[in-house]
């Protein structure tokens, strides 16, 4: 699950040079919808921005895996149950096809969780809140997941091959969790009184957390236009807000729930949705570490690296060798 | 079937599906913190396979009268379980929880491979599903229990340690039901005794190979109880986070 690769506007840009002849090749190779592959030539800025945000990509579903993963043991009967341990384990799954994905372009992943743990990469910022009740874990399931479809529809269309597919296969895999989602939310929305009010208070707390989900809005985005150009990007934060709000808003209210912007609506004249900006304080306080857990939730990955340290030192082969992995 | 077929039948189910809905929901617990994604991952895999299957012994006890599974697996409490202690035990470290699938395996597929010869039919038609999915997970634990106990001095120490701790509740697995002698006379079971012998055959050439020593069999004394509702303090806990949000509400359908 995963919203948008988060750049922070504060963050000093770089200059590479690139040799101008092979920047134009690549640059007309991508205009023309090729794929470009690991052993193929790209600009410097083109690969550490990938690795950037597929890593931030597989960080999500990891420490995605956390809010979630903890309701395992508590779902309420067999059917649920088992669909959650499924769930769940294939957004583990996703983080190790999105690893592999990301150690084409040179980083491995034991570099990459270390960046993690150190604080020195980001993850989707929504799983630095609390899933407090099993209704958390419904409105989980299905809005956090239907954003990090539209997200991931958008860039499956990219121009990294080994993303490209690694997105495919996370996509289809997540049209099952959106209804699972779904499934779940409505049992609880036309349930008893307290299973309704066990949605709706979730709803409630998480509707900030959804509208971030897809970043700050793009007057306030950075250095979107050549990642866009290079197809790194394929959408802007404020499309992908839109197309979510005008897919699942009239879903929501269909059910009786209610959403905690009163200045919500869709503007027929212009076809967009109308809203409150959430606060994007909050927002930028959470993702450089101040949230609710983001604290906890680093010290649990950490607790797991560390006590499965022995593991893989175990398991190394003295004559292994690196190799790339298949993507 | 007679009256004391049918339970020793019941008996022998409840045993079965409670050991794999515990050791089911203890692997779930491995997800998100594993020592690497893939090992999250197969002990994800065989927790789905353990739930499903205790799931579907329940079906056949709902058949034989008792109630359906939900309530039967998230509304008793711990002396109302059957299943031995072993599977109760927290996950702990990886080694405990490797040890501890790697003896438990090995029985389970040998168990459903003796089964699924039942005379009980609807018993042998999932034994000989369940044997299936059994034979991928003894492939996990045999392979890992031998890497670990061949990789580093640490892991190997780790590793006998966690097989000297687990070894006298493995034993515990083969406690017999009550009226074993009608079901292994009416060709349902062989009995526990037979699947023990067969265990510490199939298990022992791997433990050796892994490098790892078998406690001294003087020292064998296997824990028993968990059949008659004897439980350690871990288990209530589990149960009661298990149904948790199930006991909100227990007339809603969720």
């Amino acid at each position: 699950m995963y919203g948008n690769a988060y750049i922070d506007p504060d963050a000093k840009q770089e200059q590479f040079e690139d040799d101008p002849v092979k920047l134009a090749e690549f640059e007309a190779r991508i205009a023309a919808g090729e794929k470009i592959e690991p052993k193929d030539w790209m600009p410097t800025e083109y690969r550490k921005q990938l690795v950037r945000m597929i890593e931030q990509h597989a960080h999500s579903e990891i420490i995605g895996a956390l809010p979630e993963g903890t309701w395992i043991t508590r779902a309420p009967g067999f059917r649920r149950k088992l669909a959650l341990m499924a769930k769940v384990q294939d957004e583990i799954g996703h983080a190790q096809l999105l690893y592999s994905a990301a150690e084409t372009l040179g980083k491995s992943r034991e570099d990459m969780i270390n960046d993690l743990i150190s604080g020195k990469s980001k993850y989707s910022n929504v799983f630095n809140y609390p899933a407090f009740t099993w209704g958390d874990t419904a409105v989980i399931a299905w809005l956090i997941d239907a954003g990090a479809i539209v997200n991931q529809v958008a860039n499956s269309k990219g121009s990294y091959g080994p993303y490209c597919r690694a997105l495919e296969r996370i996509c289809a895999e997540e049209s099952f969790h959106l209804k699972y989602g779904h499934d779940n939310v409505v049992y609880l929305a036309t349930g008893t009184k307290i299973q309704r009010q066990l949605v709706q208070e979730a709803l409630t707390r998480w509707w900030g957390p959804i509208m971030h989900f897809f970043g700050p809005p793009d007057k306030m985005s950075v250095h979107t236009e050549k990642l866009m150009r290079w197809k790194v990007k394929m959408a802007t934060n404020d499309d992908m807000r839109q197309q979510f709000l005008n897919m699942y808003v009239p879903k929501i209210w269909d059910l009786g729930l209610v959403l905690p912007d009163p200045n919500l609506r869709k503007n027929e004249a212009t076809g967009l949705w109308e809203y409150s900006e959430p606060d994007w304080d909050e927002f930028k306080r959470v993702i450089n570490g101040d949230g609710p857990l983001n604290k906890e939730r680093l010290a649990v990955r950490k607790m797991a690296e560390e006590r499965g340290a022995w593991v893989r030192e175990a398991l190394k082969r003295k004559d292994a060798q690196y190799v790339q992995p298949l993507a | 079937m007679n009256e004391q077929s049918t339970l020793a039948i019941k008996e022998l189910l409840y045993k079965m599906a409670d050991d794999l809905l515990i050791l089911g929901h203890r692997n779930s617990e491995w997800t998100g913190i594993g020592p690497m994604l893939e090992e999250d991952i197969a002990f994800s895999s065989m927790a789905q396979d353990k739930i499903g299957q205790s799931l579907a012994l329940y079906q056949i006890l709902n058949t034989l009268g008792e109630a359906d599974p939900d309530t039967v697996a998230f509304t008793r409490n711990a002396p109302q379980f059957h299943n031995c202690q072993l599977v109760e035990f927290p996950i702990g470290e990886y080694d405990f929880s490797l040890v501890r699938h790697f003896l438990f395996d090995n029985a389970e597929l040998i168990r459903y491979e003796m089964l699924a010869q039942s005379s009980y039919e609807p018993l042998a038609k999932v034994a000989r599903k369940f044997k299936g999915e059994l034979k991928y997970h003894k492939f996990h634990g045999d392979t890992f229990l031998m890497k670990l106990g061949q990789g580093t001095a640490e892991s190997k120490e780790r590793m006998q340690k966690s097989l000297n701790e687990a070894w006298n509740y493995a034993l515990g697995i083969f406690e017999s039901v009550p009226h074993e002698s009608t079901l292994i006379a009416e060709g349902v079971w062989q009995g526990e005794a037979a699947l023990k012998a067969r265990w510490i055959d199939a298990i022992s050439p791997i433990l050796e190979q892994a490098g790892l020593e078998i406690p001294a069999e003087s020292t064998w004394a296997p824990v028993y109880g968990g059949l008659q509702g004897e439980h350690t303090e871990h288990l209530q806990p589990l149960l009661d986070e298990m149904s948790e949000v199930f006991r909100v509400d227990p007339t809603a359908e969720w």
